[in-house]
């Protein structure tokens, strides 16, 4: 790719995103990352085990935050990724479809959907209680109510085929209630994720609500799905074959497990966001 | 009559004395055999094999029950996948309701009948199941009814399906009430049922068969294997079933997630817990005291959702384990049937060596323990209310699973402290926290990490009040609208 007159492009390192920082894998490695027609794209980070294992730290260590925030500040925060990914709309667009080999008018559809689906999701925060919890009409003289919590450290192996919508798409209906994740990006197209990383660090998103992860699914998806300090896990990005042995890894510390293979959808629902909430119901008696 | 080890110090003896007022046990006709319900009929099961259930009060056998075995499962399932393919499955939500409607109507006119059943089947005090597992099962069926044609205002889109096939295996604790909670949203939602009671309490469960035959419930609508650990596994194992719901231990539940890995099975867990009861120094001491002892010897502490960890404010430590003392000295444990009693027995056998096991390691690891005066049947499976003092988090008294009258007390000091110990747990079902002030319950609730908090209250349950847990206490709601979910395909 050097060009012999003119101006030397600056490449980009592609590093993975752990506790707010960008690291390199702490293991060395890195991997080729081509483009849909075969062409070499970058060199992007091949996390290691102890990778997973320390965005699970950080995901851990923000999670008190970011589930204790006020609703309204969540959903302003997502909005303001949301914000970041507007302006970056042209070089997304280049990536997504040098990933994914969209046409350009393809590939501006894709990005431009991932940022509505993010307003979307935003606009969620402070209303999925009201949704999905409840006043309880129960028989005597108590005060009971319904209101979901967040699950805590959610795993999302991101879709292998929609770079940055799939990726959205499953993210953001597990950190809009709260919840802080460990995504696992699409293996061989992982340069949008990259980028909507660095989105992420110009936000106001909390250092370690969303760490991201770029690497070979099959080495890091086991040690997640087994970790006993991870409260959840989409494995909708795992090949359908290895599904089985991570659900029998997540049973470990019973897991909440979501495997569905609708990503992206056209018409996102609440779906994605009730499979990582708990409810929690209160009594309190009535009386003088 | 046993003399227990017990202290009884600081202890008062019975205050006043107690005529027996037992309930007649003439209600229940129990037959000698009883079959499997399978496809709307009893038959025994294939291979001929039965089991015993006793009384564990007197030890004395109640009935041979057949003991369902994989061809009798096969069976089952068949039977429920034609009634969803053909009857059941096909019937609008309106009819259905008035099916469930009537099962409720049933249970209530035959509600001191299974109660006096439940008793005898399980050891529970007859106060308890007159008083909660039957008006509970009755209103759990009564609430879902009025859900069958209703479903698409129950916030899962347009036209929610059922699933299928439901498996349901259930524990010994609360047997016909389990039934209920597992049947009524099930068949609520238009799926039909293969239920396992658990063995050491089938009966319930078969008197609810015959309930649904009185109701006209479809055939296969309901279908209840019987049996041990070895049926219910062939039930979640099983190809046919297409959602399976189990309560019980988080071991077994942790085993029948990796069964249905893969399976594309729906599944919901409700396990154990292991549940802080927090008393801040401002609480109503004395409804404090009645809401500690509801809350781990409520059903001899064969709850999963008991309070078995006592978590005091230090100012008030000393007087709140004195005046616990004084209440647990006017217990009165023993024959379950007796409208006065307190304690019934323990379950089976098997059930009391676990208890005395994890009692006995509460003593070795160097917590003080503590019963009052009590004298226990010389039959039967028994246990007196016992209270450790002095236990730090580490004893395995303060982290495993008891499920048995045993209170293990620990102190703090701050809010943000006793936040830390009662989440210091695997577990997540349930927790109390009792204190005068509204600001600290509401900070409490949010911080504790359990499906159910009672403030001022505990052990409270209600078919509109979701009930589930957290973490290793397992995943799904079972009742309210929440409860619906675990049966629809949404």
């Amino acid at each position: 790719m050097s060009e012999p007159t003119g101006r030397a492009e600056v490449r980009r390192t592609c590093k993975l995103f752990v506790g707010g920082a960008f690291p390199r894998s702490e293991s060395g490695r890195s991997y080729v990352v081509s483009a849909a027609d075969g062409t070499p794209l970058a060199n992007a980070a091949l996390a290691s085990r102890k990778d997973a294992r320390d965005a699970v730290v950080a995901a851990r260590g923000a999670l008190f935050g970011w589930a204790g925030a006020t609703a309204y500040n969540r959903g302003q925060v997502l909005y303001r990724v949301a914000e970041m990914l507007e302006g970056r709309r042209a070089q997304l667009a280049a990536e997504v479809g040098l990933a994914e080999g969209l046409r350009p008018a393809a590939a501006r559809r894709a990005v431009d959907a991932s940022v509505d689906r993010l307003v979307w999701y935003a606009g969620w925060a402070d209303k999925v209680a009201q949704v999905l919890g409840a006043s309880n009409p129960v028989a005597g003289p108590y005060f009971n109510f319904s209101v979901p919590e967040p699950t805590g450290v959610v795993v999302v192996l991101a879709p292998q085929k929609s770079s940055l919508l799939g990726l959205v798409s499953v993210l953001a209906p597990v950190v809009v209630t709260g919840n802080t994740a460990v995504v696992v990006a699409s293996e061989d197209r992982p340069v949008p994720a990259v980028s909507f990383a660095e989105a992420l660090a110009t936000g106001d998103v909390p250092a370690g609500v969303v760490n991201v992860l770029t690497g070979r699914t099959a080495e890091l998806a086991p040690v997640l799905a087994g970790h006993m300090d991870v409260d959840g896990i989409d494995i909708t990005g795992a090949p359908y074959r290895a599904r089985e042995e991570l659900e029998r890894l997540a049973a470990a510390n019973l897991k909440r497990v979501l495997a569905l293979d609708d990503v992206p959808e056209t018409q996102p629902t609440l779906r994605r966001t009730r499979a990582f909430v708990e409810i929690k119901t209160v009594w309190h008696p009535v009386g003088t | 009559m046993t003399d227990v080890e017990a202290r009884t110090e600081g202890a008062a003896g019975p205050v006043f004395a107690y005529a027996p007022a037992p309930e007649s046990r003439d209600i229940v006709h129990l037959d000698a055999e009883y079959g499997l319900f399978i496809g709307g009929e009893f038959r025994p099961a294939a291979t001929g094999r039965t089991f015993t259930t006793v009384d564990p009060a007197t030890e004395e056998p109640l009935a041979s029950v057949a003991e369902a075995g994989g061809g009798d499962v096969d069976r089952a399932v068949a039977a429920a996948r034609a009634a969803y393919e053909g009857g059941w499955g096909k019937m609008r939500g309106r009819e259905r309701a008035k099916y469930l409607f009537r099962i409720a109507r049933i249970i209530q006119e035959r509600a001191r009948e299974l109660a006096v059943l439940e008793s005898l089947d399980n050891g529970k005090p007859i106060r308890e199941s007159r008083d909660v597992d039957v008006p509970l099962a009755a209103a759990h069926f009564f609430y879902y009814a009025g859900w069958a044609d209703k479903l698409e205002y129950a916030g899962f889109g347009p036209s929610p399906r059922p699933l299928g096939v439901a498996g349901q295996v259930i524990p010994w604790n609360f047997p016909l009430l389990m039934a209920a909670w597992k049947l009524a949203p099930a068949l609520a939602a238009g799926n039909t049922c293969v239920l396992k009671p658990a063995e050491t309490t089938p009966l319930s469960a078969l008197f609810l068969a015959q309930i649904c035959q009185e109701a006209d419930l479809p055939p296969g609508a309901v279908n209840v294997v019987t049996g041990a650990g070895a049926t219910g596994a062939a039930v979640v194992a099983h190809p046919g079933v297409d959602k399976v719901a189990f309560t019980g231990s988080t071991e077994v539940g942790k085993e029948i997630r990796r069964t249905v890995a893969g399976s594309r099975k729906r599944l919901t867990l409700e396990l154990g817990g292991k549940a802080a009861n927090v008393v801040f120094e401002d609480a109503p001491i004395d409804q404090a005291i009645e809401g500690i002892v509801n809350g781990i010897f409520f059903n001899q502490g064969h709850v999963c959702c008991a309070g078995s960890r006592l978590l005091v404010h230090e100012p008030v430590a000393e007087l709140v384990v004195d005046r616990l003392r004084q209440r647990l000295a006017t217990l009165r444990l023993g024959d379950p049937l007796d409208k006065n009693t307190d304690i019934g027995a323990v379950n089976s056998a098997e059930q009391l060596a676990k208890i005395r096991r994890l009692a006995d390691a509460g003593s070795e690891e160097g917590a003080e323990r503590w019963s009052p005066r009590c004298t226990l049947p010389e039959r039967g499976f028994w246990f007196p209310p016992t209270v450790f003092t002095g236990v730090s988090q580490s004893h395995r008294i303060a982290r495993e699973e008891i499920f048995g009258p045993v209170l293990s007390v620990l102190t703090f000091r701050t809010p943000a402290e006793a936040v830390a110990k009662a989440n210091n747990t695997p577990y997540g079902l349930s927790a109390g926290v009792w204190t005068e002030k509204g600001s600290l319950i509401l900070w409490m609730a949010q911080h504790l990490e359990a499906g159910v908090v009672w403030a001022n209250t505990y052990n409270r349950f209600d078919p509109a009040s979701p009930f589930g847990g957290y973490q290793e206490s397992g995943f799904g709601r079972e009742g309210g609208r929440h409860g619906l979910e675990a049966y629809l395909d949404v």
